[in-house]
């Protein structure tokens, strides 16, 4: 791995600007995007560099913004959609879920909408209930959409600029907590294939399939864990549609154990969907029940204490842990 | 001939093509042949005949779930079109689309679609995209007056006329939406006025007059191409049928119809008189476009009903894109 260590935000800006320079049919918009540079300054500098149409300011208008992008993906540009918060989507969801997601089935094969919808999701900010959401299960349920949560800066490099490159509609989530984490990304061009989980730590006595932010708290956790004799193995999907069940399996059939963590609300999460696909895969090689950590279903509170509750964090997957080995 | 006898005539061809694919579809699905929600166009093809006529084939257009006249009107191939309502392999969406969901990206048909409003948004992103390439293209956003009550109408209009977007909003105001009048949800009667607040006002046209139709459109096509931004058409017209086809029309005034069927209403009559009075084309002459029109869709009948229909296996296939 490289020895150049940035922040998210400047891996994914690096992303956006080397796919913008690549190809002039990439072109980003969405609100305060341009001027601004975006309300996490992912797109700081784009506008001067590329001009006004390539780097958009949009109104407050996220259905009709995303649809405009696509309308011109469906008319051959590649449009990436920037989407505030992803609790903002829900103004959207006819252009994703009634539109996007469905031309290329619904036309016959022969429409391609090359689109990337980027937004945040998650909480810990304190920013409450309509902007605090984990959404992801709504887009991984809708055939024909990608969905991809990176967890580290090279991942959001590497999966944005294949995300761009992708001629399916992507909805890329990343995590408001992770813009100022950093990590080790090189220089120079690097693509990460949609589709594909990475092992983030090896190990023999549990996996932890986790996703965007719980990755960092699963690592933390094994690590502490390590201290007391358990040895974690993590795995992050990455992309959850198309999801790579293959590592996943080959990590259960090693451990025998399965901590699933993920911040959506529990009833109808992703991680349901995950213990689904591992009971009706790997049941056979599991030595005790599959458990999942997902946020509480409920609105996410704005106090502190409250929050801190809502969702997983360190502490809980260490208990969960903990209890696999009955300590 | 003169151009403009003869592109008469090439629309007087149109609109029958479609009143003749649009009679065999009500017949079709009477029978159970075309299934699921089926909505004819019947009244209405002087509108997108109209428009399409002012039209080049690399302009974009986004439909409606009333979609079947605006595909015919920009080109569409009426065997894959009637292919498609029958559900089989040979129509244009392999049988997965139906009759809402047609689409011919070559002849820049966005498609059909089956949310009310749901091309608004899509006809301005392709316009966005004719402006970004500066290719010279314009986009035409058809939609119903029902339609123009979702937010999404103002939303997109507020973006085309900020950017000079090259799009032209046509509202097809056939009175109703879905299983009522649409008149019973306008504040205000005047549509004309929707888009005063975005500084361009809705022209209203004849909506059962082809030429009307098209005037109208040249001029507003040419100033999209000269980039001098958005326009909205208000053409007034009648839904002749029901909002799908076996709508027992219980809402509407009983004899209200009738008007609208007469010579001096109904688009293809009145227009044929219109020929006949300007010695375009005899009324022998009329007769036999509308008989190749029918023998044409007939035709179109007969290919879909003899394709295959789809198999199994291509349940699956097409839901993502492959090969990049």
């Amino acid at each position: 791995m490289s020895d150049r260590i940035i922040e998210f935000r400047e891996a994914l800006f690096e992303a956006m600007d080397e796919e913008m320079a690549r190809d002039p049919n990439v072109f980003t918009l969405g609100e305060d995007v341009g001027r601004y540079g975006g309300v996490m300054k992912v797109t700081r500098g784009l506008q001067e560099k590329y001009g006004e149409m390539r780097s958009v300011d949009t109104p407050i208008s996220e259905e009709g913004f995303t649809g405009l992008g696509v309308g011109a993906a469906l008319a051959g540009l590649r449009p990436v959609v920037e989407l505030m918060y992803i609790d903002f989507a829900a103004l959207a969801m006819d252009a994703i879920v009634n539109q996007a997601a469905k031309m290329h089935y619904m036309f016959g094969g022969k429409a391609r909408v090359p689109l990337v919808i980027r937004t945040h999701g998650g909480a810990g900010r304190n920013n409450a209930a309509q902007h605090s959401q984990s959404l992801e299960a709504w887009f991984a349920h809708v055939p024909g959409l990608i969905t991809i949560m990176p967890s580290t800066p090279y991942d959001a490099k590497g999966l944005l600029k294949s995300a761009i490159r992708d001629d399916n509609p992507v909805i890329f989530i990343e995590d408001k907590i992770l813009y100022n984490s950093k990590g080790p990304v090189p220089e120079g061009e690097y693509l990460i294939p949609i589709g594909k989980a990475d092992i983030k730590r090896t190990g023999k006595d549990l996996t932890i399939v986790a996703t965007s932010r719980m990755v960092l708290y699963a690592q933390n956790a094994a690590q502490k864990l390590a201290a007391e004799g358990i040895d974690v193995e993590v795995v992050d999907p990455r992309t959850l549609v198309p999801l790579d069940m293959d590592t996943i399996n080959q990590s259960v059939k090693k451990t025998h154990r399965l901590l699933i963590v993920n911040e959506g609300n529990r009833t109808c999460g992703y991680a349901a969907e995950l213990m689904a696909r591992a009971y009706e895969e790997v049941f056979d090689y599991l030595d005790a029940p599959v458990v999942r950590l997902t946020s509480e279903d409920v609105p996410i509170p704005y106090s502190s204490l409250l929050e801190n509750s809502a969702t997983p964090n360190e502490l809980k997957i260490i208990k969960a842990v903990r209890e696999f080995f009955n300590r | 001939m003169e151009d403009f006898d003869k592109k008469c005539i090439e629309m007087f061809r149109k609109m029958w093509l479609i009143r003749a694919f649009e009679d065999q579809t009500r017949d079709l699905y009477m029978k159970d042949k075309v299934r699921g929600s089926t909505h004819v166009y019947i009244g209405e093809e002087a509108i997108a005949v109209g428009i399409c006529a002012a039209l080049n084939t690399d302009d974009y257009i986004t439909s409606t779930h009333r979609g079947h006249g605006h595909c015919l009107a920009k080109g569409g191939d009426p065997n894959k079109m009637m292919a498609e309502l029958l559900g089989k392999t040979s129509g244009y969406s392999q049988g997965k689309g139906g009759s809402m969901h047609i689409a011919d990206l070559d002849l820049g048909i966005l498609g059909a679609n089956g949310i009310v409003g749901g091309g608004i948004s899509l006809a301005t992103g392709a316009a966005y995209a004719c402006k970004y390439r500066q290719d010279g293209r314009v986009a035409v956003c058809f939609f119903g007056d029902g339609a123009i009550n979702q937010g999404v109408f103002y939303e997109s209009a507020n973006m085309a006329a900020l950017w000079k977007l090259p799009v032209i909003y046509v509202c097809e105001r056939n009175q109703f939406q879905e299983f009522g009048y649409s008149q019973w949800y306008y504040a205000d009667q005047d549509l004309t006025k929707r888009t005063d607040g975005f500084g361009f006002r809705g022209i209203e046209v004849d909506g059962n007059d082809v030429l009307a139709v098209y005037a109208a459109a040249q001029q507003v096509v040419e100033k999209a191409r000269m980039g001098e931004g958005p326009s909205f058409i208000v053409a007034n017209t009648y839904r002749i049928y029901g909002h799908t086809v076996g709508d027992p029309l219980t809402y509407r005034k009983p004899g209200e119809v009738d008007l609208w069927k007469d010579e001096n209403h109904e688009p293809i009559l009145r227009f044929k008189k219109y020929l006949m009075k300007e010695e375009i084309l005899p009324e022998s002459e009329c007769a036999v476009i509308e008989k190749e029109a029918r023998d044409t869709i007939a035709r179109a009948v007969d290919f879909g009903l003899n394709s295959p229909e789809p198999t199994a296996d291509t349940l699956l296939k097409d839901i993502y894109v492959e090969e990049q």
